[in-house]
């Protein structure tokens, strides 16, 4: 293939986890961007043969961002194999607690420590400027609340599974413990001021998204298929239900789909140069079957939210595309705002439910062998699926992780960025950064502590299909 | 005075340790007072373009890649910290250095349930960096000055060994900072 490559590394020669090529045809024009994941840890082979009551301690080594997330996946795939699934209304309730806390913590750090930025100073704006301590000169009090925000979550966590970061708080048929009256306390009196900082997190997402709504529409924007988990009743669930998926014009494709057959129903293809496989559904092929997950897609499948703010947030979100879809990659930040104060609102409720103090936790039932776990994620649907034997070993293991399912989107919305925006192969200022932006959108997990912490400038080299360098530029 | 700069990065770790940092909560405004996070060091890393004081590492090596990272941390860090199991020992990543890395690969991209691939290939483009046969912690590649343990290390933990450095004074770690679950 005679192609130009050019190569853009925005997090990977530190980071390790990520890097962009550019593939110009002969007559210079883009023929495709590649967001490359570099990273093999190989989960799925080592954890065979550790004890199934491991796993969900185990597993949430894959994400320091979102462990819970795993935690709890892997310990709804372990319920099953002990046939303990339906769990005691203590045990559901801390559970979702912990994942709500989680939810509201990565929803801050992503908008507020890794998004705002973008939003605040502009696609344009001097690298110098593009981060977060940026920000805290400018908007002190901001980063403050954005701080808190996250330390709040992180608390909610910390009371539920006994750690901030890698707890042990779901285990197989229940969780460990639940919430003293201190710890109930301390996360009461704080949920006022949550809530109030919650909604102003979406006004600023809400305002943003329809102040710049001509140009977002544009930006790294296509038409695609949602997937997300949902309730018995259609309404938004993060937790647990089925699944539904909808095409572009927001028709079902299924629903309420049980999860236990979800390797009937998914495949993921692999590609010779990324080592993150390609999700797709099975029934429309690779071509058609691909969608999105996350923040965006859980807004765009749900009929409903069950709680007033965030459903009053929701109707006005729809109201946008007049009940189609909103496909707009930019409209993740709303949609994960909806979510932020839903997850708040969420707490608030629970904090308020004796069960979350109860003393019933766990519960067995008839063994399994074989069992699916599946959870929202703030990033998306996240997949656990484990086979054990009659000596408590793990057998079989797949995880398809929310950043996966949305590794074609991601391609899709860079390559739409590069051919709106590259001309030749002059590499401006403003194609890195919105490269950068779009990937930011989808948040897959390499982008996110880097540019928490610093800056996240881009290396760019162009290089010829005989690996002659003709130019680059560093930010 | 001008700021001390410190420089961070993950190589096979999970960014728990990095998010265990951010876990000092409102002490990040008063670190980014004492601090600068240096402008690249999480960039152009063959060109380090300043000297950084101290850089904090999560995770071991896994890849040619975080290898060639790991070197030019040391080059341009006075003080290397091994943030973490994995850093330290390899981790939860190292569960691999038991069985042959074709094995790793062959489960997920050729016999998991929802595997599509048919050609067979597993991905080898150019411009994936060549896996190690194992995963390697930090200091059985460079010099590691100190180690903090912990999966990952609390963020007081992270504080106390940082403040401690910046301000030229022994390190107080007392045993609820270093053990862990």
């Amino acid at each position: 293939m005679n192609t130009t490559r050019i190569v853009i590394e925005p997090v990977t020669r530190v980071e390790g986890h990520g890097k962009v090529t550019v593939l110009l045809d002969e007559n210079r024009q883009v023929q495709q961007a590649r967001l490359h994941i570099v990273e093999f840890r190989g989960f799925e082979r080592f954890i065979l043969g550790r004890p199934f009551w491991e796993v969900p301690v185990l597993v949430q080594r894959l994400c320091g961002i979102c462990p819970v997330s795993h935690h709890l996946c892997a310990a709804k795939a372990m319920d099953g194999i002990v046939g303990g699934e339906a769990l005691t209304p203590t045990a559901e309730k801390i559970r979702r607690l912990m994942h709500y806390g989680q939810m509201y913590q990565s929803h801050a750090l992503h908008f507020f420590h890794l998004a705002s930025p973008d939003l605040l100073f502009g696609f344009e704006a001097d690298v110098s400027l593009r981060n977060v301590v940026a920000v805290a000169a400018k908007y002190p009090e901001l980063v403050t609340q954005a701080v808190l925000m996250r330390k709040y979550g992180q608390e909610v966590i910390k009371h539920t599974a006994g750690k901030k970061i890698h707890g042990t708080g779901a285990i197989p048929g229940g969780v460990n413990k639940s919430l003293a009256d201190d710890e109930r306390r301390v996360l009461k009196d704080g949920i006022a001021q949550q809530l109030v900082w919650a909604r102003g997190a979406l006004k600023i997402a809400r305002d943003y998204t329809l102040e710049h709504i001509k140009e977002l529409a544009e930006f790294a924007s296509f038409e695609s298929n949602h997937v997300s988990l949902i309730r018995d009743d259609g309404a938004l669930d993060l937790y647990h239900g089925g699944l539904r998926a909808i095409d572009a014009d927001g028709k079902i494709i299924f629903d309420h789909l049980n999860y236990q057959a979800y390797a009937e129903t998914f495949a993921e293809e692999v590609r010779d140069w990324s080592y993150m496989k390609f999700p797709f559904i099975r029934s429309l092929g690779p071509e058609k079957g691909w969608y999105r997950v996350g923040p965006l897609s859980r807004i765009d499948t749900a009929d409903f939210i069950d709680t007033p703010e965030a459903e009053a947030a929701r109707k006005e979100f729809k109201a946008v595309t007049g009940g189609r879809p909103n496909h707009l990659t930019m409209a993740y930040h709303w949609a994960r705002m909806i979510e932020l104060l839903h997850a708040a609102e969420k707490i608030a409720q629970l904090l308020d439910d004796p069960d979350i103090q109860g003393k019933d936790l766990v519960v067995k039932g008839k063994r399994r062998e074989e069992w699916v776990g599946l959870i929202e994620a703030p990033r998306g649907t996240l997949f656990h699926h484990y086979k054990v034997d009659d000596r408590d070993r793990v057998v079989m293991c797949n995880l398809i992780v929310s950043t996966t399912n949305n590794n074609e989107p991601m391609n899709r919305a860079i390559t739409k960025v590069a051919r709106d925006h590259l001309s030749g192969v002059d590499i401006t200022d403003g194609l890195l950064n919105r490269i950068e932006v779009a990937i930011r959108a989808y948040d897959p997990c390499l982008s996110c502590a880097t540019h928490a912490l610093g800056q996240m400038p881009l290396e760019v080299s162009v290089v010829d299909h005989e690996g002659r360098v003709l130019g680059s530029r560093s930010t | 005075m001008s700021k001390a700069r410190v420089a961070t990065a993950s190589l096979a770790g999970c960014f728990g340790c990095h998010m265990s940092i951010l876990d000092i909560d409102e002490r990040i405004l008063t670190l980014i007072e004492l601090i600068e996070f240096h402008k690249s060091p999480i960039n152009d890393i063959k060109t380090f373009s300043e000297r950084c004081a101290v850089g904090i590492l999560e995770g071991g090596c896994c890849n040619e890649e975080n290898v060639e990272v790991l070197r030019r941390f040391r080059e341009n860090c006075d003080i290397l910290i091994a943030c973490g199991e994995c850093a330290i020992m390899g981790g939860i990543p190292a569960m691999r250095n038991g069985i042959p890395l074709e094995e790793c690969l062959r489960e997920a991209y050729r016999t998991g349930p929802t595997v599509y691939n048919p050609s067979g290939r597993i991905p080898s483009d150019k411009e994936l960096p060549l896996l190690l046969d194992r995963v390697y912690p930090v200091q059985e590649v460079v010099k590691i000055d100190y180690s903090l343990p912990g999966c990952p290390p609390s963020a007081d933990t992270i504080w106390q060994a940082l403040t401690a450095l910046l301000n030229n004074e022994p390190m107080n770690l007392p045993y609820e900072l270093i053990k862990y679950d």
